[in-house]
């Protein structure tokens, strides 16, 4: 059913993208799944890594092995000297002012988890309020409700419409002097709407409430731009963007990282520790506890380089065209419903189809090698919010192809054929 | 295609579609829910038991075309049978779902639940189709919730 690559290069979705040198880059991509051809559509769930991040990652295993910010000895020097030109690129990618305002965690949900902790925990108590959006992945809800819990603050949601746009105007009336801190996707992982997280931030700053952007679904799509946006908090997981798992950044503005409590105790933290009083190091080591997923980050500032090199803004055009083409085939087929309908979208499709479980669909998608994710996203409330148990999503990365969107229509039809 | 027209097979379609005893008992004197928050599904068993047998059982809830079929022809089959014959049936049915029951070559009392045989190739399925079940189970034993993942 898929074409070849030849084929699939000849019909390429823009002349300036050539999708078959960039496959060409991922091994992943090159196999077969119940003896068809891998189509890879869950991307938003975690995206592939190319040869090039998998070559930095093994050098480092193989030839700088040992820890970092420790030894004087030659290795450590240069696996500290890799990790830390990693959080470089990360301060480039992300425009912020300086690199130690880039924390290194495991993932954006232990990025969120380490602003509640050290922040929330610390400025956050009775009758306090925080402000989170209805289309919030749960690891940016169950923090604060733990917060909330521990702490007698108050959750506030805002509303969203029936397209999957925030309702700006409720957004303005939540906002009052109990607010501290304000939460908020800037790209959802279950309807793939872009949230004008600039506007709101803005919206936030003037009544002096800081904003966490849980950025996992935006970074690797999209520029994001710290400075920009004017955000206090920004988090994401490498492992969305081309990197290994075990990766990713919480950025935070200096002055705020500064006044936080650290997240862990350990090593590598602190400045001195005797028995009576330990004090703390500088940011961001104050912030990092303990040996970190060295090999992973040093792979993320790997894919940076990766994502600089193929063109962001281009690579941003094909996976919008496929986005664009994909809504059109798939919303054309008698039957089948898109969640999440927003003017501004990014790279996911969620879809429903009438009396067919998204379960059902995701197994027959991939007896035909199609991956793609059925359930509810880590994002309940948003199942609620559609009244549906949960729907089948296909999300795109700049390697994917139209022909490939082509073969998840077919089989779409042919899922409805079987169950007719 | 040949493992999924095993697996989503005309019957399973047809239950799915038009699943018995879907309904509340009004009377049931046990009832569980069952709930697999990897994907969605849930489910109420509702029974009616008679001295030791179930005198009648039904189910509501929402789920994927397995776990709604299994729920449907699990209520068909377990009406009139002792609560020994019912826990012997969900013993057989499991361990023919994950692979551990011949159900052609070795004796066994599933009669049409062997249709659910399909589900052996499709491991992530497993849990759909043993939901009812362990539903049943927890009815049976006066367990309010229970959940599976």
């Amino acid at each position: 059913m898929v074409q070849t690559l030849d084929s699939v290069a000849a019909a390429g979705v823009s002349n300036s993208w050539d999708v078959e040198r960039i496959r060409a880059d991922f091994p992943v991509l090159h196999q077969t799944v119940n003896g068809k051809p891998l189509v890879y559509l869950d991307n938003a769930a975690s995206s592939q890594v190319p040869q090039v991040v998998i070559d930095r990652g093994s050098t480092y295993i193989e030839q700088e092995h040992s820890n970092i910010h420790r030894g004087v000895h030659y290795l450590s020097q240069k696996a500290t000297t890799a990790y830390e030109g990693a959080r470089e690129k990360v301060k480039r990618f992300i425009n912020a002012r300086e690199s130690r305002e880039c924390v290194f965690v495991r993932g954006a949900t232990e990025g969120i988890n380490l602003v509640m902790y050290g922040y929330g925990r610390k400025f956050i108590g009775p009758g306090d309020e925080i402000i989170i959006s209805a289309m919030e992945h749960h690891a940016n809800i169950v923090p604060w409700q733990m917060l909330c819990e521990e702490k007698g603050a108050r959750l506030r949601v805002i509303p969203m419409n029936d397209a999957g746009e925030l309702l700006l105007d409720e957004y303005e009336g939540l906002l009052n002097e109990r607010t501290k801190l304000v939460g908020v996707v800037h790209v959802s992982n279950a309807l793939g709407t872009i949230n004008p997280v600039k506007q709101m931030i803005a919206q936030a700053h003037k009544y002096g409430v800081p904003v966490l952007v849980d950025g996992a679904q935006a970074a690797p799509h999209m520029p994001v731009d710290m400075q920009d946006l004017d955000c206090d908090f920004y988090v994401f997981s490498g492992h969305k963007m081309y990197a290994p798992t075990g990766s990713g950044v919480v950025y935070g503005k200096a002055e705020l990282l500064e006044k936080m409590n650290p997240f862990q105790g350990g090593g590598d933290m602190i400045k001195t520790v005797t028995f009576e009083k330990t004090t703390y190091a500088d940011l961001p080591n104050k912030l990092e506890a303990g040996t970190p997923a060295i090999a992973s980050q040093i792979g993320l500032g790997a894919a940076i380089d990766y994502l600089n090199s193929i063109g962001r803004e281009q690579a941003a055009a094909h996976e919008a065209e496929l986005l664009r083409y994909a809504t059109e085939r798939i919303s054309a087929i008698e039957g089948v419903r898109i969640i999440g309908t927003a003017r501004e979208k990014a790279s996911v499709l969620s879809f429903v189809i009438d009396d067919i479980h998204p379960h059902d669909i995701g197994t027959i998608l991939d007896q035909e090698g199609i991956a793609v994710r059925a359930g509810h996203h880590c994002a309940q409330p948003v199942m609620q919010r559609f009244n549906v148990p949960a729907t089948a999503r296909a999300s795109f990365a700049f390697y994917n192809t139209k022909e490939e969107v082509d073969v998840l229509a077919r089989t779409i039809e042919r899922v409805i054929e079987i169950f007719s | 295609m040949s493992e999924l027209s095993e697996l989503y097979q005309q019957v399973i379609l047809d239950h799915n579609k038009k699943p018995r005893n879907f309904r509340k008992l009004e009377h049931a004197n046990h009832s569980a829910e069952g709930y697999n928050p990897l994907c969605g599904d849930h489910l109420t068993v509702y029974l009616d038991l008679e001295g030791d047998a179930v005198k009648e059982v039904a189910f509501e809830g929402s789920g994927c075309a397995i776990s709604k079929a299994a729920a449907s022809m699990m209520t068909q089959a377990v009406k009139g049978k002792s609560r020994e014959q019912v826990e012997a049936l969900f013993n057989e049915f499991h361990s023919m779902v994950i692979g551990e029951l011949d159900e052609e070559a070795e004796e066994n009392k599933l009669g049409n639940l062997k249709i659910f045989a399909g589900v052996r190739d499709f491991p992530v399925r497993v849990k759909c189709a043993t939901l009812p079940w362990h539903t049943l189970h927890a009815a049976l034993n006066n367990e309010q919730q229970v959940s599976t993942e």
